[in-house]
This record gives structure tokens, C-alpha cells and sequence, in this order.
């Protein structure tokens, strides 16, 4: 059960909320994949709001309500009203008028969703949030672990790079943590959060050490402007020391590879081991659209 | 006209219980059973009558951001407050650099006539950090300090060549501490809840580091300086030690600094956000023992009012600043004497004569002769803050909701009952 308007992020919800949706996300990607389109969303309307771009999360999104039998609307900051200066608030006002069931938003700034869930009547979802959540990629993670160890309780879970700037480890952070699984995160210090082993996660600077026993390791995205600003020398010396490589991984050979994408090919990760027979990242966005109809269909379902 | 006050115990440098009677902007007597005609009889019976409160560190936004708050709006709300006097920083549009805007500032105070409004003036020239401002001219127009607030002087030669000069004209001044290279963007304090909220953090040291800047500089020109909201532990280590050395360094701290902390960020609440960020518990108790001990001079409320609009936001894009004219004295009172941890004369000092005393204004005490701002307090009263019920322009309280104990109920300015 999923008793919420909204879907701001994991850091709020129960270990059992959280294991209801991937049990619902289990279902839907049976109908997802084997090509039946449901009704549960019909006649309901959902709109991405996207002030930033996206390729997966966004198409994701639209598939997943289309699979649920909903009509999409998309609007993009870039070609909106947003343009000529109309506030987050006024937008999202906006779309309630238009009869807007679920609002999908992507901002660079954390806390936009919540913002925009205090102010409209429809259910938000967050679609990532600065450096704050994206619950349903942490989410997609969850299921593409449950699907291949059974159980995320007792995983060991490397995550390396941007930690400091992403979204996606914090949401991981909270929901691994609330699952029982062992985290760790490797990045250099200028690229961690301040206290972040508070949340409940190991601290390494060490890929190759952190790696033994790791059942999954994640490469975060590194943006390239964060060089810029001084927080790593170079490409070639973040790559020498953290990037994903065969022989980094020499002590869990087995262990599953994923990535939130869109993947920097030879600056977070080589591209033998994107490709390689233990990298799970194409079947990573197979799940997003599975999660993401579990997650509408409860908002709006129950 | 006169204003006989009856039955309250008085608060200044000591505490007794006394009548006081104010004629012609003038205290004329106190003592017991005073029995003489006044045009306005209040009955203090089981209140506080005290100095006025002098808040040291404001904004009234004019000119330029009339929509935020005006000096009119702003120092009626301080009147609410029990401020008397209030110096308002010079980040306006334009801002206050010239001796003309200090007059202009000065003289729309005295149109008002609710508290008595002193400008402070910029150190350097349209608060730009490169050249000094024309402090003696200003000064004659009526500045009470100088301060490049929000936009601290980072070049430390410039501000070398500030308290230099500053000193020569025993003119103030007031520096708001901030390495802005350290602080750069960020929103709130670093630490744990800036990691949980995934907002970018400003660590403690932008503001350490603006402070030792300052001693050093302080005790090797033998210059004097004030250091602007202190919100750290830090800090106030810093400042304690540098006082013990006999710098000539005074500070204030303001009530969200030992009244809240960062946690109020959790839930995006943009009037948390605030500059110098809200910090940690343990740099509340920090700030609390630098208050017991004398090493924080004043408390200011740093009153930054801002529209609904602009704080209706993204956090990120919200400006910084809560309102604080009418909730100061109330959390300075349910946090620091109704818990024990000082007295009423220190809020006195703290509130009123320190800050009289740094500035160089008038210092008020409840004695014969000596100018009737005066304020009645009453401690029993328990009260819910309604940021719509506030008196200024700005709403933006971080306080709304909460409930304080204490609160003003007659403010006297010059002889007159202004509320």
C-alpha cells in the first residue's frame, strides 16, 4: 500500500511501502514486456515537467502511463511559458487546471517537488531533484537487485563517483539502508557529502579494497564541468584511481555492474565492462518503466 | 503631553518595582505611589517597564525594494517589536555610500515617526569591495556605522584601509564575515542536514575565516570592529579568545541563531533560509554560552523582510532572511531568561544598552531626565506567531506557527505611546 499523494522521495517511506511497490513493479513488468497494455490509469492524465534535460527518465515516464492506458502531456521548461518567466508554483497551478492526475517533475534544484506538491492538487512524483532524490531510478535499481540475488536484505553495495552531487546515491542511500544492505561509497573527498556516513554507509577512498565481496558496484555519472571547478584534477587522474575497471573488479569478478546512465564511456566506467556480460544497464531501464507504472498506479489506486 | 506608568517592576541595570512618570519626551520621575494627572495612565501591574530596544542590524529596504518593506512599514513593525531605534544596513538601490541617501534614509525615518531610524553606511562605494565610501561625510548626515553587510569586503588591504580610516572618524564598523569563495553558492549549513536535503552547504569556516581575518587585522591596527550574526561555535571561540588579548572587537548574535537550527531546512522552508545559515544545536549552546559569558555584546534581529513572491520560490532561488522586529524579544525571552539562562538586566544590556553603546547612540536608562523610549513587557503572556498578523511588509517569518512566551505591550518613543 502506498497511502501518499506523492512520490518525494524514499527518505520518507517504509521498508514495507518500499517493498510494496517493487512488488507491484514485479507485475507490471510481466505486462510491460509481454506487450499488454493496462487500464488502470484510464482516463487520467499525466504531465512531465522537465527544467531539466532527459532522454530515459522522461520517455520512461510517458511509456509506463501509456502502458496504463493514460494520456500524457509534456512540457519542457526550455519551449514552455516557464520561458517567459512563469513561476514553478503558477506552472504546476497550470496543469491542475488542465485536469492534471500526476505531475512528473524534473528540476536541478532539490526541493522543487515538494514545493510543487504543498501548492497543486495533483500527485507529484519526483523525477529527480538536484542533488536530493530520484526516487524511482533507486527504485528500478531495487528491482533489477531483487530480480537477480531474491533479496536486497544482506547485499553488499559499492557505489563510486559523484556521490556529493547525486541524486541517485542519496535515494539508493535511503532505500539500501531501510532493505538491510551494506553500503559503501568510494569517491575522492571533494566528491562525497559533508557527514555522509551518518546516513548509514562505509566510506572509501579504495575501489579496489571496497570492491571485496561486493555483490553490486554502481558507477555514478562524473559531469565534466565538476573539473572545472576544481574539484579533481583531471579526467585521466579521476580515471586512474576510480574508474570502473576489469582490473579494479578483480576481487568480485561476479559482481553485477549497473549505472544510472546516460554512462561517460571511459571516464566512470571502460566500456568492456558497460558491455560485458555482468553489466545489467540495458535491463536497468526496462525496470524504470515497470517501477514507474507501479508507482502511478498506486498513487492514483491505492 | 505625559504618561504615567503605575504598578510594574522595572527592569534596567538592576530590577525594582517603582512608577514612572514621562513628560515632555523626558522620564521626570520614579518612584512608589507616584499620583500625578498625565494625559495617558498605564497600568503596568504585573508587567516589566524597560528601556526601548535598539536593534543594531536591519533592513528596510528603502529605497529600491519598496515591495519587500519601506522605512515607514518597517519601523512601525519595530514599534510591535519594542524597538525604539533600529540601524538599518545600506544594501538598498541605490544603496546608502553617499552622504545624500544617508540624509534621504535619515529624514523618511523622522516622516515615519514610529522608532527613531539610523542608517549605516557602505564601507566601500556602491558596496563594491574597491574603494572606500566617503565616511565622514556620510557620518555627518548620520550614519552610525559603516558596512558593506551582505557583500563583505573580501580584499583584506581594503578592509586593512577601512578600519584604518573608519578609526580616524570613531565611526563603526559593522562586518558581516563571509570568505564568499568558501561559501560560494551554497544555500545552507554543510553538514548532515544539507547532505539528507541534497542542498548545496556553506561550511562554517566562510565565516570563521572573515573573523580571524578581522582580529588580526583589529589588533594590529589597534582599530576597533563588530562582527555582524555570529552562528557559529567557532566563532565565538574566536572571539572570546580575541577579547581575552583585549582586541578591540565587540559582536551580536540575533535570536534564530540560538532559538533554531538547520533542521528547519528539511522541509524546504524558505524563510530558514537565512545568511549566515542556521546552524547546529551545538552552535546554539555555543552562542547561549558566548551570551552568559560576554563574549556576544548585543543581540540584533537582522530583520530581512522579503515578498511572498520572492519567497514562494525554489529554495534555491528564494533570497535570504527571516523577519525579526516583532518575535526578537519574545525568543530572546522564552530562550534565554524564561530558561534560566540570564536575567532580565543582561537582556537589557543585551538588547538595548550594548547596542546603544557600540553605535554610540544615547543610552537609555529608567531614570529622571534621561529620554522616555520606554517599553512595557509582559512576560506572562503566551502567544502563537501568525506571520500574516505581523505589522510589516514582509511575512516571511521562520517563526510562524511557533508559540513564545512574552511580548510587548506598550512601546514609548520620545515621550510618546506609539502602541
Amino acid at each position: 500500500m502506498l497511502r501518499k499523494k506523492d512520490l518525494l522521495g524514499l527518505k520518507d517511506l517504509t521498508k514495507e511501502e518500499i517493498e510494496d511497490i517493487i512488488i507491484r513493479a514485479e507485475s507490471m513488468k510481466e505486462a510491460f514486456v509481454g506487450g499488454e497494455m493496462l487500464n488502470s490509469l484510464k482516463g487520467k492524465c499525466v504531465a512531465t515537467l522537465f527544467y531539466e534535460n532527459s532522454t530515459r527518465t522522461k520517455n520512461s515516464f510517458e511509456t509506463a502511463a501509456r502502458f496504463l492506458g493514460a494520456r500524457t502531456m509534456s512540457i519542457a521548461a526550455s519551449n514552455s511559458s516557464i520561458q517567459k518567466g512563469e513561476s514553478l508554483v503558477d506552472t504546476g497551478r497550470t496543469l491542475d487546471a488542465l485536469m492534471t492526475d500526476i505531475i512528473v517533475i524534473r528540476h536541478s534544484m532539490a526541493g522543487a517537488p515538494a514545493l510543487l506538491a504543498q501548492k497543486v492538487k495533483a500527485s507529484i512524483i519526483n523525477g529527480g531533484d538536484g542533488m536530493n532524490e530520484h526516487p524511482t531510478q533507486s527504485l528500478l535499481d531495487l528491482l533489477t537487485m531483487k530480480e537477480k540475488f531474491g533479496a536486497i536484505k544482506g547485499l553488499k553495495v559499492v557505489m563510486v563517483g559523484d556521490i556529493k552531487h547525486s541524486r541517485v546515491a542519496r535515494s539508493n542511500l535511503w532505500a539500501l539502508g531501510k532493505l538491510g544492505a551494506e553500503t559503501t561509497v568510494v569517491a575522492p573527498q571533494t566528491l562525497l557529502p559533508s557527514n555522509v556516513e551518518e546516513l548509514g554507509c562505509e566510506v572509501s577512498y579504495d575501489l579496489e579494497e571496497a570492491v571485496v565481496g561486493a555483490n553490486v558496484v554502481m558507477g555514478l555519472r562524473i559531469q565534466l564541468e565538476r573539473q572545472k571547478v576544481g574539484l579533481f584534477p583531471t579526467i585521466s587522474e579521476y580515471g586512474k584511481e576510480f574508474a570502473i575497471t576489469e582490473e579494479k573488479l578483480a576481487a568480485c569478478p561476479d559482481a553485477l555492474i549497473m549505472h544510472p546512465g546516460p554512462v561517460n564511456r571511459g571516464v566512470e566506467i571502460t566500456s568492456e565492462i558497460r558491455d560485458g556480460e555482468n553489466s545489467v544497464i540495458n535491463e536497468q531501464v526496462t525496470n524504470g518503466v515497470a517501477v514507474r507504472m507501479a508507482v502511478m498506479d498506486m498513487l492514483i489506486n491505492g | 503631553m505625559s504618561i504615567l506608568i503605575k504598578g510594574g517592576r522595572i527592569i534596567d541595570s538592576g530590577e525594582i518595582k517603582a512608577d514612572v512618570y514621562i513628560e515632555n519626551g523626558k522620564i521626570m520621575r520614579v518612584g512608589e505611589n507616584l499620583d500625578m494627572d498625565a494625559t495617558t495612565f498605564i497600568n503596568a501591574s504585573g508587567k516589566l517597564v524597560m528601556p526601548g530596544l535598539v536593534d543594531m542590524h536591519c533592513h528596510l529596504r528603502e529605497p529600491g525594494f519598496e515591495h519587500k518593506e519601506t522605512i515607514e512599514s518597517g519601523s512601525r513593525a519595530a514599534i510591535y517589536g519594542g524597538y525604539t531605534s533600529i540601524a538599518c544596513m545600506p544594501n538598498t538601490n541605490p544603496v546608502i555610500d553617499n552622504a545624500a541617501i544617508a540624509r534621504y534614509v535619515a529624514m523618511r525615518g523622522k516622516e515615519a515617526g514610529y522608532a527613531r531610524v539610523y542608517p549605516i553606511g557602505c564601507i566601500t562605494k556602491g558596496q563594491k569591495g574597491e574603494e572606500l565610501a566617503e565616511m565622514a561625510k556620510m557620518k555627518d548626515a548620520g550614519i552610525v556605522a559603516v558596512s558593506d553587510d551582505g557583500r563583505p569586503v573580501m580584499n583584506s588591504g581594503i578592509m586593512r584601509n577601512a578600519l584604518e580610516y573608519a578609526k580616524t572618524f570613531n565611526l563603526l564598523v559593522i562586518d558581516h564575515t563571509e570568505d564568499v569563495n568558501i561559501s560560494a553558492d551554497g544555500v545552507v549549513n554543510e553538514g548532515l542536514n544539507s547532505t539528507i536535503a541534497g542542498l548545496r552547504g556553506i561550511n562554517r569556516a566562510a565565516e570563521e575565516i572573515g573573523i580571524a581575518r578581522d582580529i588580526a587585522l583589529a589588533e594590529s591596527l589597534d582599530a576597533r570592529v563588530h562582527i555582524a550574526h555570529v552562528s557559529t561555535a567557532g566563532s565565538v571561540e574566536l572571539i572570546r579568545e580575541a577579547k581575552a588579548r583585549n582586541v578591540k572587537i565587540t559582536c551580536e548574535t540575533c535570536p534564530h541563531y540560538f532559538s533554531a537550527t538547520d533542521e528547519e531546512i528539511l522541509s524546504y522552508n524558505t524563510n530558514a533560509k537565512i545568511n549566515p545559515p542556521l546552524r547546529e544545536q551545538s552552535d546554539c549552546d555555543a552562542i547561549i554560552e558566548g551570551i552568559k559569558d560576554g563574549t556576544i555584546d548585543a543581540i540584533a534581529t537582522d530583520h530581512a523582510p522579503h515578498s511572498a513572491d520572492e519567497k514562494g520560490k525554489e529554495f534555491d532561488l528564494a533570497p535570504f532572511g527571516t523577519v525579526g522586529f516583532e518575535t526578537a524579544l519574545s525568543l530572546a525571552y522564552t530562550y534565554l531568561v524564561d530558561t534560566g539562562e540570564i536575567d532580565m538586566p543582561t537582556l537589557v544590556e543585551l538588547m538595548s544598552h550594548a547596542p546603544s553603546r557600540i553605535l554610540g547612540l544615547p543610552i537609555v536608562h529608567i531614570r529622571p531626565g534621561i529620554m522616555a523610549d520606554i517599553i512595557i513587557f509582559d512576560p506572562d503572556a503566551n502567544w502563537t506567531v501568525k506571520a500574516a498578523e505581523l505589522h510589516g511588509k514582509g511575512k516571511n517569518c521562520l517563526y510562524d506557527g511557533w508559540t513564545l512566551k512574552g511580548k510587548v505591550s506598550h512601546t514609548i518613543v520620545g515621550g510618546e505611546l506609539k502602541f
